[in-house]
This record gives structure tokens, sequence and C-alpha cells, in this order.
């Protein structure tokens, strides 16, 4: 049951929460809300339809993903204006983009200003783990979506509502194919790769590499006992995408680290 | 399973473009997929079966161009087909070109009525 207007909600709504808010339900179906809102059009005028019942051709040419794409570059000019450095984060499940994250605000806080995004199938564990850095966070609930939609980022910001100059890291759906082809008007994508996978996963997911901008390599001091080829992922990485950076990173023991904040703050001074 | 997005993004644009034909249904609609554009073909179908019911594609053919993925080496200017990003160019052994086409996702015509 939606709280709002006691409507049906259906298990897979999207659901954007504001960590330290009252929950509050938002979903985008049309229904009406009883509460009197009548609008009253006085057209004056016939419009003159043609009813012919005869077969109409329509050349479209329409990408599909047209109404994805406007609203992502109404967000990038959102965030370029206030010279906010939004960072779309994707990776498969458990690469570890929550921990990466939690070690970085901690590490840069009263540095530099973080707000948050994170985007789950369920629950706001994530939010949590975030919330308890102290940055402003935001938790999307895809329901059973299996990526972030530039819709979706539009509605957490306007929650979030980040400040002038700050970084918004926006962590995606863990899954390394379907977000590639969401643009959310992030001004750059991050993938993460942890030594745990397979190093052959830029051969298999080309997509997700070839439209991102950094490389982060993680749990590398997993690399002793693991048959990971650091080189050999990189070698893969760049036949997807020939510009693409990498830095290797270990969130836990913080090694690498510091190239990555270093990252940051260039990627900043060139907005 | 982006491709339920993908479906829905479609049914969309058919609505749309019902309503502003002042139209009821779609007949027929055709699509441009290219073969790099990140679409699972069985993906899609499952999608469209589970998506279209009560639609306005609820009983409209659908066929589907499916274009190949073409590269313009940056060396040497060849155009070749190429099965994935950054094929070497078959002349110059280039990996660095344009892809020229394969990442179409559109919907090409709508015959509604």
């Amino acid at each position: 049951m939606c709280d709002t207007c006691g409507c049906n909600q259906a298990a897979n709504a999207v659901k954007i929460t504001l960590i330290g808010e009252e929950i509050e339900v938002m979903h985008d179906h049309d229904h009406d809300h009883g509460h009197g809102h009548h609008h009253h059009h006085e057209h004056g005028h016939e419009h003159g339809h043609d009813h012919s019942h005869g077969k109409t051709v329509i050349e479209l040419e329409q990408d599909i993903l047209s109404q994805n794409n406007r609203l992502a570059e109404r967000n990038r000019g959102y965030f370029e204006a206030k010279k906010i450095l939004a960072l779309n984060l994707v990776s498969s499940p458990g690469s570890g983009k929550t921990a990466i994250l939690e070690r970085t605000l901690a590490d840069l806080k009263g540095e530099l200003s973080f707000f948050v995004i994170e985007g789950d199938q369920q629950t706001t564990r994530d939010a949590d783990r975030i919330a308890a850095t102290g940055a402003p966070v935001v938790q999307i609930n895809t329901g059973s979506g299996c990526h972030l939609d530039s819709d979706m980022v539009n509605r957490a910001v306007k929650k979030l509502e980040p400040s002038e100059g700050a970084f918004l890291m926006i962590e995606n759906v863990g899954n390394l194919v379907c977000p590639a082809l969401f643009d959310l008007g992030e001004g750059r994508r991050v993938v993460i790769i942890s030594v745990t996978e397979g190093d052959d996963k830029p051969l298999k997911y080309p997509d997700m590499f070839h439209t991102s901008d950094l490389c982060l390599i993680n749990k590398i001091d997993l690399l002793p006992y693991v048959p990971f080829d650091v080189e050999k992922t990189k070698h893969y990485a760049r036949h997807a995408n020939p510009k693409l950076q990498f830095i290797e990173v270990s969130a836990l023991t913080g090694q690498g680290m510091e190239e990555w904040y270093g990252w940051l703050r260039k990627e900043r001074k060139e907005l | 399973m982006h491709e339920l997005s993908i479906v829905q993004s479609i049914i969309g644009i058919a609505e749309e473009q019902v309503r502003k034909a002042n139209a009821k249904t779609v007949d027929a609609i055709e699509l441009e997929i290219g073969a790099l554009a990140g679409i699972e073909w069985e993906a899609l179908d499952f999608a469209w079966q589970a998506g279209v019911p009560q639609t306005v594609l609820a009983h409209a053919t659908r066929s589907i161009h499916r274009i190949p993925a073409r590269t313009r080496c940056s060396a040497c200017a060849l155009e070749f087909e190429s099965a994935e990003w950054f094929a070497p160019c078959p002349n110059c052994g280039e990996i660095l070109g344009d892809l020229i086409q394969g990442r179409e996702l559109r919907v090409k015509t709508l015959v509604v009525s």
C-alpha cells in the first residue's frame, strides 16, 4: 500500500529515500487523487480531427533512449551550472563500490564536499553505511529495475540538494551490463573491477569499459592469493576503450587510494 | 534485463504517436537495432512478450532491422564491418577506429490506425 494516498503500489515501484528523513514513497504512475483539483480549459474552438479510419505510416526515426538522454542532458546542465562533478560508479555486485566510497568520504572529509546517491534494488543498507560517514545520502530502490536512469537521478537530486562545487557520487545498481546504456548526466563514469573477478571481464562486458573514463582495480591486497593478471585486464579493457585510465586500489588497506584522490582533485579542477 | 526498460520506452513512443495521430492502435512497428547497441535479442523478445499486452502495441507486427557494426580505421580510413569494439583494421592492423554504425536503437516507422 502506498503511504501517501492509499492506492496499491506495485512491489517493483521505484522508492527514493533521503536518509535521516521520514520515509516517503514516491511513484510515478498516474492516478486520480480525488483532491478536487480540476482544471477547466475553455477552448472555444473545434479541433477538427480527421476521423478517417485508414492506416497512417509515421516515419519516425526516433532514438528509443531519447527520453532518457534528454533528461540526462538536463541533469548535466544543472551539474555544470553548479560546478558539481557527478560521478557514475558502475561495477558488478561485490566489487567494493560502497567500500571505496566509505573510505573516500572518510579520508577526504573536511577537504572536499560529497553528496551521495545509492542505487540498489532493495534496502537502505548501503545508504546507511554512507550516512555513517556524515555525508548526505539518498537511496534509490529500483525494485525490479537493474539500473538507474536519468529520471531517478533527477528526482533524487531534488531531495539531496547538493551544494555548489561538491562531488555527487552516484553508486549505480551492481550490474556490469544494463547501466552502460543509461546516461545519468554524469560528468565522468568510473568502472570498478576487483581482482577476485575474472581478468577477462572487459572482454565479456566491453560496453561498460567502452563508456567509462576511469577503471579502478580494487582489492589489490588480495593479488598474491588470486590468479588475476592486472596487465592482461588493462590490455583487454584498452581494447574496448583505448583512452581508459587505470588506478589500482585497495579500499581495505588504503593502498593506491591517494592516487584516486589525486584523480578526483584533478578532474574537479578541470570542470 | 534493461531490455524491459527499452520495451517500455518503445511503448511510450508508440503511445505518444498514436495520440498525436488521433489513432487507436499500432498495426506495425519497425525497429533499427545495431549489433553493438547492447541489446540481447532473446531478452528483447522476452521483454516484448511481457511488456506489450494491453498497450497500443498488443497487436502490432514487429520487424527489426539488425544493423551490422562498421568501423572507419583512424590510420588508413578503410571502412570495414566489425563484430566488436575496436576490431583491428584488416588492412593495416590499427585498432583505433571510429564506429560509424552499429549503435542504433531507433523506432524507424509506425503504422497506426
